[in-house]
């Protein structure tokens, strides 16, 4: 929809620009299909990303993939391994919205159903934090995203990349995946992890109103696990499932990632 | 510089603006909004030969690209494939989707070389899940995907599924809808909204809004006619109560309308909404309907009194209906088995892919030109005349193409804020509601409870059927007396039972207003009752298709609900098809499954059905005028005052006329919806596009048969007269003036139409998770006047149904606020949701329906959601008892727990 009350649009070529245009009454836009979606007659500007030229994916020689924040979740699912794909898959919005919906846009929004916050919390990313005069900011992913619609990002902060490490990239990995609809919005997402040296780290979203990330020495058994989710405080309501449901199904989906892993 | 369908743009976009709208200001009307927030779809176009949502699409970013819209695919006369394939398998009904549809289609063949020939193929869910359509049930658009053909290209004969008119304009997204063709200079209205459930406004200070550039005009309840109304339209106006004002100094929901404000721009008219300040004197509010009955509860409408066709303002009664026949309580008494219970249903947006909208101007002659998105022009124009003080012939209103209805345009909603900024400014307005809006602050299906009673003796003759309905009106009683009328008459009378009862309410609550809404009460109430019915046949150890065999109504048993027998009724059978429904859905369900069912112990497998009956048209005067004209160029054409919202009665109207005058379809122009095309039609509402207005639209053709032949006898054929005197051509028998014949239709008497629907089902114990193993859907629609229409009708209506059952509902909180304001977060179904429905037909010929058909819009609905339910409690062992059966909730009563929610 219109935004009727943004008189400008900045598109920054460089980070000294995107620095002097942060302020109150502006925000970020990325790939503005959330932005968009919704009416925002707090905002004046926007500050369009996509003219700093961030390369969308990036593998450095430790073979760590770093994703910048204005990489296309379609960009995305064609790269990686499968689990990105089945991350995009769980996006609420349609193929067509992958174009152009971005990993920095989904995982900033910070929704419980963020498939991306999913992907880059089970995968240990790493974000990065551009701040005021050239600083930078690391913080994992699973932190990063801090309560519904809530996020680590101190004013005039703008989410660089997310970097996720090779071993994570390289660990096998199971999702599983519940909705009140086949193709509806996420009311519950469990990833498992498999790490070389046995551990295995479980990440739910979706269903919290935070990531949540248990690691374990090696597969847990049952009451581990439960013991684990019970840790909880709170699971998370909205119209697209009841907190005793979540809570329920996130256990079943758990039993299974491990299952899976084990 | 954006260029858009090979036409490069005049003009930048503005820094906020989404390419939806930039598209459309210039001029490229193909792109629709069905919802503004990225989820529907209906605004689909290529960038750059990428597929994206050109609502959520920042349109700045589009500089240097070019955009392909549907209309830049392909044209009416050189159609794109995809196109071709959406007109070939009437793959549209209402067609406001389709656009967006054919747009992504096309992108989806061009990315998978193999086409999209697999209708199976796994991931069609997926890849349409930003793809609403409201009205098919996506069966046809699977088939259009597939390359299936489902039209009739020769023949416009009864029976013929001759193709809609309209297609190859709605799949190449040149079909004008209602905002399509904005008058030139046209200003925009937008409102401000109540954000208190119940409130006395002390003040409104407009003068900050006033100031503001680009503002024409702020209106409050100080500047608007203090005449009461109400938003629901009939033929009777006295059949809803008159407790509305255009603008009120009281609130009673939120979303109320407090003030509107006219402007150059849509953004201008928000910017001078937020400018406005309101002082409330917030008052207590009731959102329970049960509560609002109770003594003391704060009252919605006490400054009314009885003569505004309130039941008891004192009491916050709308409407209430008491009566029987025998006893209940001996019919009881004397039962083998006795079943009680409640049920609930929830409130359920109507998501027609077009929201409601309205543009008026003044034409030449100074009369007010009122183009809406309405099923009732003629009965807006009553009653805007009436609101406004206007002479009806100072007043047209007219409807484009409507994308979609199901009763909730059976209200004035938009027409009289609009009609009145016109008259005050002397300029076109228009305003366009958001999907917000029509979600959070329009009418709703009433939610309902349901207490039934039933008993029957061992071999299972009723023997007392008793119903108890409380039914939330909201904050107005638009709708709220027929929808408790109807919705316990028809099921409550599809069975023969000598001891029978109907207490029913309708309450005022703080909540947004319920309306009309397909079924039209019935859905609401036969869920209660169909469930007890299952529940009694559980435990007399009878099949529920035999229960249903022994009790139903046959011809000659007088349809009794809350009265006895009337021998003045007009209901009768016209015919009669439920005894082959009920065997045809027995059969076909237990036929063997189509889906087969999921291993694992968690899984749970039940089959239920639900049978209903509906009028064919609705009671008390359903009118309808029609023309046919033989033009001096040797055409038809016909003037009819019903709608087209994908209903099909344009096609239909095509092939009565095209039959009766022997002619071909493309030979019959419809000139329809227009106040100015006949003097009056009731509207396009209780499925009588068909059985009345086709009624009229017939008479009419045949009479001008009679004319052509009492100038020309012989036999008439599509270019003239053949007779033994040689062959007369039509430009000669039409003459100058051509010659015209007319009819009328009264909508009386009336017949009654059956359905049963049937479903397996599998249930997942541990999740809650439903997946239908069959689904068969048998009718009684009489004689089918167009085979892939009807089956279109059913499909979307029984779609329809299964959100109902499954998981649409407006979630209201505690201030009395409808939170499920996007459609993210109101889940419509969406192809992947939808099982493939076999649709069976029983073989009858009605005597009172056009060629012997019946209606068939509405009735799908009414059966679906008890099927589900009866299904489920036959998986699981535990009977739901509220709507919808969301996947937490059907985990939790496996699971043994109670509603929570």
């Amino acid at each position: 929809m219109d935004l009727h009350t943004v008189g400008a649009l900045h598109r920054p070529t460089d980070r000294a620009g995107l620095d002097a245009l942060l302020g109150p009454g502006s925000a970020v836009l990325a790939g503005g299909t959330w932005l968009f979606s919704e009416p925002q007659p707090h905002l004046a500007a926007l500050v369009d990303l996509t003219g700093l030229g961030w390369p969308s994916l990036v593998t450095g020689s430790d073979g760590a993939l770093t994703i910048s924040a204005t990489c296309t979740l379609a960009e995305l699912a064609a790269a990686g391994p499968a689990l990105f794909r089945t991350c995009c898959r769980a996006l609420a919005g349609s193929f067509k919205i992958w174009h152009t919906a971005t990993v920095g846009g989904n995982v900033c929004l910070a929704l419980p159903a963020g498939p991306m916050t999913s992907l880059c919390a089970a995968l240990d990313g790493v974000a990065e934090l551009w701040g005021p005069g050239g600083s930078v900011r690391r913080v994992p992913v699973a932190r990063f995203v801090t309560g519904v619609r809530t996020t680590d990002l101190r004013p005039g902060e703008v989410l660089r990349s997310v970097r996720l490490p090779a071993a994570a990239l390289a660990a096998p990995t199971a999702f599983r995946r519940a909705a009140l609809t086949a193709q509806g919005r996420s009311g519950a997402v469990v990833i498992g992890r498999r790490d070389p040296d046995g551990g295995l780290v479980l990440t739910v979203t979706a269903a919290t109103e935070r990531p949540f990330r248990f690691a374990f020495a090696a597969p847990p058994r049952e009451a581990e696990l439960s013991a684990a989710l019970a840790t909880v405080e709170r699971w998370y309501d909205d119209p697209h499932g009841a907190p005793d449901w979540r809570a329920h199904v996130t256990g079943r989906l758990a039993a299974e990632v491990v299952d899976e892993l084990a | 510089m954006i260029e858009i369908d090979g036409v490069p743009a005049d003009r930048d976009p503005r820094p906020g603006q989404c390419l939806r709208t930039f598209v459309r200001e210039q001029g490229h009307s193909a792109v629709k909004k069905g919802c503004d927030s990225g989820d529907c779809g209906a605004c689909s176009v290529l960038v750059d030969g990428t597929p994206v949502h050109s609502c959520v699409y920042p349109a700045a970013r589009a500089d240097g690209r070019s955009v392909t819209t549907a209309a830049g695919l392909g044209t009416p006369d050189d159609l794109h494939p995809v196109q071709r394939r959406f007109v070939d398998a009437g793959g549209f009904q209402c067609g406001f989707c389709t656009a967006g549809l054919v747009v992504t289609a096309a992108a989806l063949d061009a990315e998978r070389p193999d086409g999209l020939g697999d209708p199976d193929g796994a991931d069609l869910g997926h890849l349409l899940k930003g793809n609403l359509c409201r009205c098919t049930g996506y069966r046809s658009v699977a088939d259009a995907l597939a390359g299936g053909v489902n039209t009739e290209k020769d023949g416009a004969a009864p029976g013929r599924s001759l193709p809609a008119p309209a297609g190859v304009r709605v799949v190449t997204g040149r079909e004008p809808y209602t905002l399509d063709e904005p008058p030139p200079g046209v200003l925009h209205l937008s409102v401000l909204r109540s954000p208190h459930a119940h409130a006395r406004i002390r003040s409104i200070d407009t003068a900050a809004a006033r100031a503001l550039p680009g503002v024409h005009l702020v209106l409050t309840h100080a500047d608007v006619p203090r005449v009461h109304y109400s938003t629901g339209r009939h033929e009777n106006r006295h059949d809803d109560p008159d407790d509305t004002l255009m603008l009120d100094a009281m609130v009673r929901h939120v979303g109320q309308r407090v003030a509107a404000v006219v402007a150059d721009s849509v953004a201008a008219a928000e910017r001078a909404c937020r400018a406005i300040v309101v002082d409330y004197e917030v008052l207590p509010a009731v959102l329970d309907p049960l509560a609002a009955l109770a003594p003391g509860a704060p009252l919605l409408h006490a400054d009314k009194d009885r003569a505004a066709g309130i039941a008891d303002p004192g009491a916050n009664l709308v409407a209430e209906l008491h009566g029987g026949v025998g006893d209940v309580e001996a019919g009881l008494r004397a039962a083998a088995e006795v079943v009680e219970g409640t049920w609930t249903t929830q409130r359920v947006s109507h998501g027609q892919l077009e929201t409601h909208g309205t543009v008026a101007w003044l034409d030449e002659g100074d009369r007010l030109v009122v183009r809406t998105s309405t099923q009732v022009p003629f009965l807006v124009r009553r009653e805007l005349a009436r609101v406004l003080g206007l002479d009806h012939a100072r007043l047209r209103v007219l409807t484009a193409r409507v994308g979609g209805g199901f009763g909730g345009k059976q209200e004035m909603l938009t027409e009289d804020l609009v009609a009145l900024a016109v008259l005050r400014l002397r300029r076109p307005v228009q305003w366009e509601i958001t999907r917000t809006e029509s979600l959070t602050a329009l009418p709703c299906r009433h939610p309902m409870r349901v207490g039934v009673r039933v008993g029957a003796t061992a071999d299972g003759v009723l023997t007392a059927l008793a119903v108890d309905v409380l039914s939330d009106a909201g904050a107005y009683g638009n709708h709220s007396v027929g929808v408790l009328f109807h919705g316990c008459h028809e099921s409550v009378g599809l069975y023969r039972c000598p001891n029978k009862r109907v207490d029913a309410r309708a309450a005022y609550t703080n909540n947004v207003p319920s309306g009309a809404f397909r079924g039209y009460g019935l859905g609401q109430v036969m869920f209660g009752i169909e469930c007890a019915l299952d529940e009694l046949a559980r435990r007399l150890g009878i099949d529920p298709f035999d229960l249903r065999a022994r009790n139903v109504v046959v011809p000659g048993d007088p349809i009794v609900a809350a009265h006895g027998p009337d021998p003045d009724d007009d209901l009768t059978y016209g015919s009669y098809g439920l005894d082959q429904c009920l065997d045809m859905a027995r059969a076909a369900v237990r036929a063997g499954d189509d889906v087969p069912a999921p291993r694992g112990p968690e899984w749970r497998v039940g089959e239920g059905m639900a049978a209903a009956m509906i009028a064919t048209v609705p009671p008390r005067g359903h009118l309808a005028e029609a023309s046919v004209t033989l033009e001096p160029d040797g055409r038809y054409a016909v003037r009819v005052g019903t709608a087209e919202f994908g209903n099909g009665t344009s096609t239909v109207h095509t092939q009565l006329v095209a039959t009766a005058l022997a002619t071909e379809p493309d030979r019959v122009r419809l000139w329809q919806s227009d106040t100015d095309a006949v003097g009056h039609d009731t509207g396009a509402f209780g499925s009588a596009g068909s059985v009345v207005a086709g009624k009229a639209v017939h008479a009419a053709a045949l009479a001008l048969r009679e004319l052509i032949a009492r100038r020309a006898p012989g036999e008439l054929g599509p270019l003239g007269v053949q007779s033994g005197a040689g062959f007369v051509p039509l430009t000669a028998i039409a003459g100058p003036d051509g010659l015209t014949a007319r009819a009328t239709h009264d909508g009386t008497p009336r017949s009654v139409a059956f359905n049963v629907h049937a479903v397996r089902v599998a249930v997942h114990v541990g999740t809650g998770e439903v997946r239908f193993l069959r689904s068969v859907h048998a009718a009684d629609a009489g004689t089918v006047l167009n085979p892939e229409q009807l089956r279109g009708q059913i499909e979307g209506g029984v779609a329809q149904a299964l959100g109902t059952a499954l998981f649409e509902e407006l979630l209201v909180d505690e201030h009395g606020a409808v939170t499920t304001g996007v459609l993210r977060n109101y889940h419509l179904p969406q192809f992947a949701d939808v099982p493939r429905t076999e649709v069976l037909l029983a073989a009858t010929s009605d005597r009172l329906g056009p060629y012997g058909a019946k209606s068939m819009s509405e009735a799908p609905y009414n059966p679906v959601a008890p099927a589900v339910a009866n299904a489920v409690r036959a998986a699981i062992g535990v009977r739901p008892h509220a709507l919808p059966m969301t996947a937490d909730r059907v985990w939790r009563l496996a699971a043994g727990g109670q509603h929570s929610r």
